[in-house]
């Protein structure tokens, strides 16, 4: 945050003049706190047009804090993901994986600290952000009685998609031939293929998915994660991805961070955090750290 | 055309429709079954005919033997019909309408049994030199039947058909019970069908964790109440009308009073209902939570806004209270419009007031909803 702001001041430096002419003419008829107030509005906006810039990072959040009543679900996280990278985070249940994603999300806000994505907070820019990302959380279950197609038509409508983008997408998922069921006649693995199928119908940059995985077969399983990649390969979407399973961020995810108890206990690549201690497999590690399996 | 199918509003409606009529069990409830309770509660209360009075005749405790031998016992004999030990007598009236009494013939026990069970609503214990009644004052049903039988043992059975000229049957319109119920059920459709469709539909999207969902991309929060209040709105209008046309062909329902000032008070009541379930459901995500909230809503509004039975029994200082509950509001001004040929300047204050609750109520959720 040092480095930060000494760039942000400099950014200033020209728009200081005139503001300070503005305070000699208007001081004599405003009150302190109006003119305390126009410098923080300026500095602030100064340091949004800082961070549009700095694009290397899709993701960049920081220091990030968030509690529920007397639990401390997340405590100062730092994290951030480039564009096109695939980053997985480990954790047993009650990590705070969740809370964590669903505040990049823009559904939980932090205490403290601070999110961008693509340079932008959620505060101002629920609109643009909405367009830039693609999510599924965990355990949604989509209307019963509605067809996947229609599911599919719905969700496409909120971002103006036509039916053209929604067969695309039927497509990728590989679920044409059951367009026309009902979501509740679906498997499970259909049903979470359909939810990965809503996530990545406004072609999003960045793609948060919530254990997408959980319950299902190692054949179900595999399918989604051949979709991810190709997603990948095509349009070099990103990936923030929460998981149980060891196996899923070996086989997808280019970064990988363990988690536990709020806070980040490890993270870089697979070969650079097993050769922290030494470490044969992911699982040594996560006993290693945690004390327990990650499945506990 | 395209274009509008595109739009996320016409999408959420489509949603909302599909999930609906795909369900039979919904379209059961909400459109089969208030006709079903009209028919059901029009017939039992307005068809004219026999009127059935059951009695038990108890032998006094000393002295006769049988009731043969009593005042009573001659009527009996002479008018009556005897099978085993139950008594049946016809009491005509071309006006007022036949009445059937029937005695059982009983002892002290089994007499009590049978009041107990609702079998019979007096008991009437004929002794030698007069006859007792034994019965609940408070039932309406018994006390008629006392002054029949009282009527019956001082003058003799021909009682009944006298002082014919002196009846003026009325045959004015919007006087029978039909009639009452008819707006009640109306009133209660709006109530149920909005509490229900639209408090427990979001109540179970949110426990879906849907919701969390869908503000999770660019939809408007507004389109998917829009859609909601739409949906349920045009559910209203197609179960309302067929509740109609039903009661209009089988029990010759009229509207006396001005249809517009009847559609502003249907469309009031459904802003005022819309906007009360959307309060009620604004926080909680547990459906059986829900449901209580739901019912300790409806149920007390069923029970005390005069639906079925006037609410004028209940005690005076509770009248004013109950005058005011929205479903009261609805349930007497359609009444009004009905039966009593009222037009719109005699509800535009009712119509004003549910207008106002809803949407003071629809602002308030809205403030304190709960999307995820």
């Amino acid at each position: 945050m040092v480095s930060l702001s000494a760039s942000t001041y400099r950014t200033n430096i020209p728009l200081c003049i005139p503001i300070w002419l503005m305070i000699r003419t208007i001081s004599a008829s405003c009150s302190f706190q109006v003119i305390i107030w126009i410098i923080l509005h300026f500095q602030s906006n100064s340091l949004e047009l800082y961070r549009m810039t700095d694009l290397e990072y899709i993701v960049d959040v920081r220091h990030v804090k968030k509690s529920f009543k007397d639990v401390q679900a997340v405590k100062g996280v730092s994290l951030m993901i480039r564009q096109g990278e695939f980053l997985a985070l480990l954790g047993p249940n009650g990590a705070g994986k969740t809370t964590l994603v669903e505040m990049i999300e823009g559904i939980q806000h932090p205490d403290e600290g601070e999110i961008f994505i693509e340079g932008k907070q959620w505060k101002n820019h629920q609109h643009e952000l909405h367009q830039l990302i693609g999510l599924s959380l965990q355990e949604t279950r989509f209307m019963d009685k509605l067809t996947a197609y229609e599911t599919m038509r719905l969700f496409a409508s909120f971002y103006k998609l036509d039916s053209h983008r929604v067969d695309e997408v039927f497509k990728l998922i590989g679920l044409e031939e059951k367009k026309k069921s009902y979501v509740n006649n679906l498997s499970g693995g259909q049903r979470q293929r359909l939810a990965l199928g809503v996530a990545v119908l406004n072609k999003p940059k960045i793609l948060l998915l919530d254990e997408p995985t959980t319950g299902l077969d190692p054949n179900a399983r595999h399918e989604i994660w051949n979709i991810l990649l190709d997603l990948k390969k095509e349009h070099n979407t990103s990936l923030l991805l929460t998981s149980h399973y060891m196996e899923e961020a070996e086989y997808l995810c280019d970064r990988i961070v363990i988690m536990d108890q709020g806070t980040i206990l490890a993270g870089g690549t697979l070969e650079e955090i097993l050769k922290l201690g030494g470490h044969r497999s992911l699982d040594e590690l996560f006993i290693n750290l945690t004390g327990r399996h990650i499945y506990e | 055309m395209n274009r509008i199918t595109n739009h996320q509003l016409y999408r959420l409606i489509a949603a909302h429709f599909a999930e609906i009529i795909r369900e039979p069990a919904v379209l059961f409830w909400g459109i089969v079954f208030p006709i079903l309770m009209a028919w059901g509660l029009g017939i039992a209360f307005t068809q004219k005919g026999e009127v059935h009075f059951r009695m038990a005749l108890v032998k006094t405790i000393t002295g006769q033997d049988t009731i043969k031998e009593t005042k009573l016992a001659s009527y009996l004999a002479a008018n009556g019909v005897i099978k085993d030990s139950t008594y049946s007598m016809l009491l005509k009236n071309e006006k007022l309408g036949d009445v059937n009494l029937t005695f059982f013939e009983t002892s002290w026990t089994n007499a009590f049994t049978m009041l107990k069970q609702g079998k019979i609503s007096l008991i009437v214990e004929d002794r030698t030199t007069d006859t007792k009644y034994h019965f609940d004052p408070a039932n309406a049903e018994a006390k008629t039947a006392y002054q029949l039988m009282s009527n019956l043992s001082s003058y003799g059975p021909g009682f009944y058909n006298d002082n014919q000229s002196s009846i003026e049957p009325l045959t004015l319109k919007g006087t029978r019970y039909v009639d009452f119920l008819i707006p009640g059920l109306l009133a209660m459709g709006i109530m149920m069908s909005c509490s229900w469709g639209i408090s427990y539909t979001i109540i179970d999207r949110r426990s879906k964790k849907l919701l969390r969902r869908m503000v999770a991309t660019p939809m408007r929060k507004s389109n998917f109440l829009l859609a909601l209040i739409t949906v349920r709105f045009s559910m209203n209008v197609a179960e309302a009308a067929l509740l109609f046309l039903f009661a209009w062909l089988y029990f010759g329902t009229t509207i006396q009073g001005s249809w517009p000032a009847l559609i502003a008070l249907f469309l009031a009541g459904n802003i005022a209902f819309s906007g009360i379930s959307i309060l009620i459901s604004s926080h909680t995500a547990n459906p059986e939570i829900g449901n209580g909230i739901i019912n300790a809503l409806v149920t007390p509004m069923m029970v005390v806004s005069g639906i079925f039975f006037s609410y004028h029994n209940f005690p005076d200082w509770t009248i004013p209270i109950i005058q005011y509950l929205p479903l009261t509001m609805i349930a007497d001004s359609f009444r009004s419009i009905f039966n009593e040929g009222a037009g719109f300047l005699d509800v535009w204050r009712e119509a004003l007031v549910l207008t106002s609750v809803g949407t003071v109520s629809f602002i308030l959720g809205l403030k304190i909803f709960k999307w995820y």
